[in-house]
């Protein structure tokens, strides 16, 4: 308890002034203020968003039409491969972060994080990491090229492209090792009384067990890049048939890590739209304990499905059916979170602001995922689309529709209270369904062009390919161009949008939405004491409690 | 076109899609036909699910709206309800477990093969071997430059079309060893339903029997460097006939083909034989012209070891690179005299003129010099 009680120290000894806040750069450099910190992430995370698009729309615009025009199948490849790696570790991961460190301490009435100044140290470990990503393009034979997935051993022939992402991956990994071990102590140790770990809001629940999920698989990845990084300097053999290795090990342990990253990625969103829904349906989370119990569930089986990257590796019909069952098995408790929204939203009263346009969209799209999930996860069907463009469509339609659309609703729904400003309504709803519409034109074809023979990570294919290719391409530059509307929406509103009340929306019900906006510099430099409901409700709100 | 294809989707599913290539592509096994039948099970079991939970959740939307003055009740938890839609996703998901897991148990067992054909994925081309048959042969990609790098003469089959095709007879239960020579390939036919790494170091099979003769293509389907989109694979079934009319023509040039390893050979028709060794192999890193990627892949045109140093050339050509594991070891794929060749048309060709000739004997020598 102690260091803890340390940790919190920063924040008591300002609290004697509320407007003692440390400005210019210093403030963002020393930053130990959670908003703070939290905004860096959040811009950072769009900074990465941004970069990482501009690599798909360079793929995109490689596969326009069939030929090669733009770029030599290397740099298509090195396109691809940091177009995931940046997607997964710059701009989702991050994102999440930042988000919980905006709003956790406020949603759960805790004063900062538990520890101010290693959040400090794991933000700023992630600008370097992106530097040497960045500068990979630079170097001789370019940047990896190798796939998100970096499978050795095609990434033990690479340039020095490789060992840059390998140290990049080591950094950000150790980033994101620290935040979760802060999410972690915050989330158990600096609840208001009164909020029981099963009245805790669901996006509290959601970033404890994702941080749980991040620290049992980061050091495996860790280990398995570590392992690429022996074999091509070191002599040492782990991945390579010739000296007696195994190159499929490589695959077993990137996957161990691989598929839970895949819910590092999906349950912060789960959490945030488990917010949205009850708030603009007026009505509680219908089945809040079995949201926790179908999160915590998910969890644990995401550890016993990562064979189910590796079908055509020709493992024995035993193991295929162990790893395909375990997989289908899933889509219980995935179902169970889609039925208790969908269960929140009956008998509501609904209204559709852009947060909720967006969790919408969330919810449809996200299951649309999940149902082409469940196609991939049978085995015997997977072996014809294991690495075609299905699987492109697949995995997009989870983490763009998924991870990328709840962010955007968790940011249109928190913005008044982080900026003490309303964004514009109207520019909102135009990003959601302009984002809605080419995301659909974008991915949904594709599920077409890996059906009929298209692989994936190719920078040229046959004629019958063209019209789809045509069609997504298309629709990414759209997509593209309705985000800067998004961040436009987002720079006019900080500055001249209209003052926020502390609660704009009629619904809300958790903690946050209790004090004034915007948050105050100081979250709550004194506990709280008020009654908590499931989710985090704040009863007394609705005059007593509803059970 | 795109239209058409938009238009064929809104109005017709079955056949006019399945000819639009929004589908798997017709099977011609039985095996990609229980896929093909699989895959259309689900289709309509997900997309009735879809239907009904967002038709449920789009009423919703419609009715239960603030606007429309719908007034919230405020019950959040019903267990009776909870368990039934626990309950009811797990017996679909068993009614698809079960023909899956007969389907699997039927895709994984190649015993009582009749024809056995080990295959190897090289970067980047396949290479074939009839074990029993005394016939092997390498599969490159057909689809000139010029193709893919103008718009000029594409083709139907571009990209999709190889020099020497994987020949097999009808009806006949084939068995391919897969295994790879450098990084993991993946041997993808889809309308043989077959799938299947090539992975160093390992062998792993995978079967197939075709009914219908008849040309079916597909394409490596594990990212495996530069040319991964350059690796296509073109299977031929012929009637059990035509298989063995093929198989023994085949026999006959591969008696004669045997290259006297000591033989003597001019100049010109090394740079002749030289310059199909280098289009096939070299071409895709140090480009046509000889001058590579700066940066990327050394030039050959003008460069020292091309113009120099003799030994070193022999030796980087037969044993690969030491410092970028891009330049392959070719001792292991080409033959004496290949190697012979090409190394003569590298230091004779573009402004190299060093009137070197390098024979198969010198080869063989460097290769017992490795030893
Ligand atoms: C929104 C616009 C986006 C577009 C147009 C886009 C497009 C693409 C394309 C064309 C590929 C290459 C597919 C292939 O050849 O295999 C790709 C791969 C990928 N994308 Fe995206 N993407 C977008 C957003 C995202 C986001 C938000 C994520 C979040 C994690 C993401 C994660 C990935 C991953 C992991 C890969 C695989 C990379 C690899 O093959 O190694 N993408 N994307
Ligand atoms: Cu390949």
């Amino acid at each position: 308890m102690t260091a803890i009680d340390t940790a919190l120290q920063p924040a008591h000894d300002t609290a004697h002034g509320h407007h003692a806040k440390p400005s210019g750069i210093t403030r963002w450099l020393f930053a130990t203020n959670h908003k703070d910190i939290g905004s860096l992430y959040l811009w950072f995370a769009f900074s990465m968003f941004i970069f990482g698009g501009v690599l798909a729309l360079c793929i995109r615009a490689e596969l326009f039409r069939p030929g090669l025009q733009f770029w030599q199948p290397e740099l298509f490849n090195q396109f691809t491969t940091l177009h995931g790696l940046i997607m997964v570790f710059g701009a989702i991961m991050p994102a999440f972060t930042g988000l919980a460190n905006w709003m956790l301490p406020l949603m759960i009435g805790a004063p900062d994080m538990a520890f101010a100044r290693m959040n400090n140290w794991s933000f700023w470990l992630l600008p370097p990491a992106a530097l040497l990503l960045l500068i990979s393009f630079a170097v001789p034979g370019g940047a990896a090229a190798a796939g998100w997935t970096l499978y050795a051993p095609l990434s033990t022939q690479m340039g020095m492209g490789m060992d840059l992402t390998i140290f990049a991956i080591h950094i950000m990994g150790v980033s994101s090792i620290m935040g979760s071990i802060n999410i972690i102590v915050t989330i158990l140790n600096l609840r208001a009384p009164g909020m029981t770990m099963m009245r805790m809001p669901m996006f509290a629940w959601a970033s404890l067990i994702t941080a749980y999920l991040i620290i049992a698989v980061m050091p495996v990845l860790a280990g398995v890049v570590t392992m690429v990084l022996t074999d091509r300097h070191f002599g040492t053999h782990f991945f390579n048939a010739a000296g007696g290795g195994d190159p499929v090990l490589y695959q077993h342990i990137f996957w161990f890590f691989g598929h839970p990253e895949v819910y590092i990625m999906a349950l912060p969103a789960f959490g945030i739209v488990s917010h949205i829904i009850p708030t603009f349906s007026r009505k509680p989370l219908f089945g809040y304990t079995s949201m926790v119990y179908a999160t915590s569930s998910i969890a644990i089986l995401s550890f016993m499905v990562w064979a189910h990257h590796m079908f055509t590796t020709g493992m024995p019909a035993t193991a295929q059916l162990f790893f395909m069952y375990a997989t289908m098995l899933i889509a219980v408790p995935t179902g169970v979170k889609v039925f208790n929204w969908i269960g929140t939203m009956w008998q509501g009263s609904m209204s559709f602001e852009t947060p909720m346009l967006f969790a919408i969209g969330f919810i449809c799209l996200f299951t649309v995922g999940g149902l082409s999930g469940v196609t991939l996860s049978i085995a015997a069907i997977d072996i014809q689309l294991q690495d075609t463009y299905y699987v492109v469509a697949h995995f997009h339609y989870v983490l763009v529709a998924g991870a990328l659309f709840s962010l955007f609703a968790a940011v249109y729904y928190w913005f008044p209270k982080m900026t003490g400003r309303m964004y514009s309504e109207f520019w909102g709803k135009f990003h959601f369904w302009w984002s809605l519409l080419w995301f659909n034109v974008t991915f949904f074809p594709m599920h077409f062009l890996g059906l009929a023979g298209m692989p994936r990570r190719i920078p040229d294919y046959n004629m019958q390919f063209t019209d789809f290719n045509t069609m997504a391409s298309v629709g990414a530059f759209c997509f593209g161009l309705g985000q800067l509307i998004f961040f436009a929406n987002m720079l006019h509103s900080l500055r001249h949008g209209r003052p926020a009340a502390a609660k704009p929306w009629e619904g809300a019900d958790t903690l946050e939405w209790q004090i004034a906006t915007p948050a105050p510099y100081h979250s709550f430099v004194e506990a709280p004491d008020l009654e908590v409901g499931e989710n985090g409700r704040i009863d007394a709100m609705h005059g007593g409690k509803h059970h | 076109m795109a239209s058409r294809r938009v238009l064929l989707l809104l109005t017709g599913w079955s056949s006019a899609v399945l000819a639009a290539g929004v589908n798997l592509p017709p099977p011609v096994t039985g095996v990609a036909q229980d896929i093909y039948d699989l895959h259309m099970l689900l289709l309509y079991i997900t997309g009735g699910i879809f239907v009904l939970v967002f038709g449920v959740m789009f009423w919703a939307i419609l009715r239960h709206r603030k606007s429309a003055g719908h007034q919230a009740k405020h019950f959040h938890e019903n267990t009776t309800v909870e368990i039934i839609w626990t309950l009811i996703p797990l017996l679909i998901l068993v009614a698809m477990a079960w023909p899956a897991t007969r389907l699997i148990l039927q895709q994984k067992s190649s015993a009582g093969a009749e024809l056995t054909i080990k295959v190897t994925g090289y970067q980047w081309k396949w290479h074939y071997d009839y074990l029993d048959d005394g016939v092997a042969f390498m599969s490159h990609l057909a689809t000139p430059q010029s193709a893919i790098h103008q718009v000029a003469d594409r083709g139907e089959h571009y990209l999709l079309e190889v020099d020497q095709p994987l020949v097999v007879p009808t009806g006949t239960k084939v068995r391919l060893l897969l295994t790879a020579n450098d990084v993991i390939h993946a041997w993808w036919v889809p309308q043989l339903g077959v799938k299947q790494d090539a992975i160093p170091g390992f062998v792993r099979d995978v079967w197939f029997k075709v009914d219908r003769p008849g040309t079916y293509r597909g394409q490596c389907a594990e990212l495996c460097g530069k040319d991964h989109g350059f690796m296509p694979i073109v299977v031929e079934a012929r009637a059990p006939a035509d298989y063995q009319a093929w198989l023994a023509a085949r026999q006959k040039t591969a008696a004669a083909n045997l290259e006297d390893p000591n033989k003597v050979w001019p100049l010109a028709e090394l740079m002749a034989r030289g310059e199909k060794v280098y289009t096939q192999n070299c071409v895709a890193c140090h480009q046509a012209n000889g001058k590579g990627i700066p940066g990327a892949f050394p030039a050959l045109d003008g460069s020292a070891m091309a113009t120099k140093d003799k030994p070193g050339h022999i030796d980087i050509v037969l044993n690969g690179s030491k410092k970028n594991a891009a330049m392959a070891a070719w001792g292991k794929q080409l033959s004496d005299t290949d190697i012979a060749a090409v190394i003569t048309y590298e230091r004779n060709a573009w402004g190299n003129h060093t009137g070197d000739v390098v024979q198969p004997k010198d080869i063989k020598a460097a290769r017992g010099g490795k030893a």
